[in-house]
């Protein structure tokens, strides 16, 4: 990208034309002044109105919206958290159990984010510091990975645990979500490090200190806020994630995630009020909005850092 | 000093190289000898690693009913989809490129659909759109004037007068590449904002200054800009939107003419539970998006260089 593709005839023929009707400058100018704020205003809409959409009804009673269910205003005094009391509750006393389901998320989440990191972080130093033999064919294995669709994987994956029985357990699940994560979790953890300037490491390494005492003391403080954000954005990955543990952990009521106990109550009950549902949708929703708008700036960079290239 | 290197390089990278080995590369190729046997799995324990090989499952894969309906299917909802995500990502990083207040919190706003779980906003587009108690029939009733409401989800064909002309519209199809647009915009937006950020100002004022009107540098300075990036875009979108499971899962199951390949994969083999006939049609998903993609780059990949 180092031209820039002018087309100075091109251009030259549009100017002339532009010269003859000298008010389209002044047109565009006004059209596109008022046409982007338009499409500001039309996207914040369609981005902001179905979760504002999930929170009302979730705080509405099921009679009520069904009366009424153009109402896109709630009143104080008709909110109503009964539905989220409904489903955090235990199944034993009359809920729906989401509480648990949470738990699992977490669980899976957590471990997923702990033992993604555990091996991203000395492989992206290797991949971006070390010369060894085959590190471009492994960055060449790690973007294959990043591309590779998961529906090819489950196949195999599923049949694999099915076979040693391990189908049903978070650790299997754990694994296979680490598989899906680390490749870009060591592209983006790679390309922070390719800017922290490697002169730091060179005079610790002229003061004594060995490979893991530099990549320990220097490089790992200096990456943390990489490291921070790659372990927020695997945690809201593994949150959000619905074929594996649909697949896996399907069986076993008491091993559901938020993801897939929703879609199981959604599509299997009828019983269960929709206003109720909203609400697991709510909490399923919640942890990923707060760790977004906690970690924005630092996850937008991290993974379009190298795409301004082109 | 570089021996040691070296080896310290690949002690550093080996488990993640384990990992995916094991749980990528390893059942990738298992994958691919599954298809090729008849493994169901009810007999699972007692076939071998190397049964008899067959083709069998291709046999049964392209001749099984809805074969081919599926593959134009998913062509169409990749396509559209792709298309209509990148599309909507470009006016959106075009109309919050110049600064206003409030323009960082708009930004992270647009983000929102791409990070959300995918459980809870197909939820509720199906809430959303419901024919009972839907908000967007009810407001299509009492505002637009629709006769009855419209079951976006569950409704194969629309047929659509005009013009003394009747037009089926494949109904469920359309919502499904509606909400594929909607959930994917962010993706080409982060990316499309985060190059725009990246042409160099100097360009577009030396083109104004010339009396170059918006559209003009639009044309000629901005766009060609992009056009790399798009092409990168497109490419990752499609085989993304190719072999996506969870929309189409979610919103309508696979129902009323939106049966996508991947969806019909999943119920070879947890619905049939015949595994050699679900890897069967997962490798033939493969193949058919190796030879789009390659025939995609054969015919841009080159195209692009002049312009870059």
């Amino acid at each position: 990208m180092t031209t820039t593709d002018v087309r100075p005839a091109a251009v030259a023929t549009e100017l002339r034309r532009t010269e003859r009707s000298w008010s389209r400058d002044r047109f565009e100018n006004r059209f596109f002044g008022i046409a982007r704020w338009g499409v500001i205003v039309g996207l914040l809409i369609a981005t902001i109105f179905p979760f504002y959409y999930m929170v009302l009804l979730s705080m509405r009673g099921l009679g009520d919206v069904l009366n009424n269910p153009g109402s896109l205003w709630l009143e104080l005094g008709q909110v109503s958290l009964n539905a989220y009391t409904r489903v955090l509750a235990p199944v034993a006393s009359g809920g729906e159990g989401f509480l648990g389901f949470m738990r699992n998320s977490a669980v899976l989440a957590v471990g997923t984010v702990v033992l993604t990191l555990a091996v991203s972080v000395p492989g992206s130093y290797a991949v971006s510091r070390l010369r060894f033999f085959g590190r471009r064919q492994v960055s060449a294995l790690f973007l294959a990975v990043y591309l590779f669709p998961s529906i090819l994987l489950a196949v195999p994956l599923y049949v694999f645990f099915t076979r040693v029985g391990m189908r049903g357990s978070l650790i299997a699940v754990i694994l296979v979500y680490v598989s899906q994560t680390v490749a870009v979790s060591i592209y983006m953890l790679r390309n922070y490090l390719d800017t922290i300037p490697v002169s730091l490491e060179e005079a610790a390494a002229l003061d004594g200190c060995s490979r893991l005492g530099i990549m320990r003391r220097i490089s790992l403080p200096l990456a943390m806020p990489a490291i921070i954000a790659n372990g927020l954005f695997v945690f809201m990955v593994a949150w959000n994630e619905f074929l594996f543990a649909l697949l896996f952990l399907v069986d076993d009521r008491d091993r559901w995630t938020v993801s897939l106990g929703l879609s199981q109550l959604t599509g299997n009950s009828i019983e269960i009020p929709t206003t109720v549902l909203m609400a697991a949708a709510v909490i399923t929703t919640i942890p990923i909005v707060v760790i977004f708008f906690a970690s924005e700036r630092l996850l937008t960079e991290g993974l379009t850092s190298g795409a301004e290239k082109g | 000093m570089r021996r040691s290197e070296a080896r310290t390089g690949l002690g550093l990278i080996a488990p993640t190289v384990i990992i995916v080995l094991a749980v990528v590369v390893l059942p990738i190729l298992w994958s691919i000898s599954l298809a090729f046997q008849r493994v169901r799995l009810i007999n699972l324990r007692s076939a071998g690693i190397l049964g008899q090989f067959s083709l069998r499952n291709f046999e049964n894969v392209v001749s099984a009913p809805g074969f081919v309906d599926t593959l134009v299917t998913t062509l169409t909802y990749s396509v559209l989809g792709t298309a209509s995500s990148i599309a909507l990502g470009l006016v959106a990083s075009l109309a919050l490129r110049k600064i206003f207040r409030g323009r960082g919190f708009v930004r992270s706003i647009m983000l929102l659909p791409y990070v959300a779980p995918v459980v809870a906003v197909t939820f509720v587009w199906q809430t959303m759109l419901s024919p009972q108690f839907g908000v967007v029939n009810y407001w299509g009733q009492h505002i637009l004037g629709w006769s009855k409401p419209i079951a976006f989800l569950s409704e194969k064909t629309n047929e659509l007068s005009l013009f003394g002309w009747s037009i089926p519209i494949p109904t469920a199809l359309l919502t499904v590449i509606a909400f594929e647009a909607w959930r994917q915009f962010p993706f080409a937006f982060l990316f499309l904002t985060a190059r725009l950020q990246a042409i160099p100002g100097s360009l577009e004022e030396a083109a104004r200054v010339d009396g170059a009107t918006i559209s003009q540098r639009f044309r000629y300075i901005i766009w060609p800009q992009l056009l790399p990036t798009i092409a990168v875009l497109s490419v990752l979108r499609f085989i993304w939107t190719f072999t996506s499971f969870d929309d189409i899962y979610l919103l309508t199951g696979g129902g009323a003419g939106t049966e996508v390949i991947s969806v019909r994969v999943y119920n070879f083999l947890t619905g049939r539970g015949d595994i050699g006939l679900a890897s069967a049609q997962a490798l033939v998903i493969a193949l058919v998006l190796a030879i789009l993609v390659a025939v995609y780059i054969k015919l841009f990949g080159k195209r692009e260089e002049d312009l870059s």
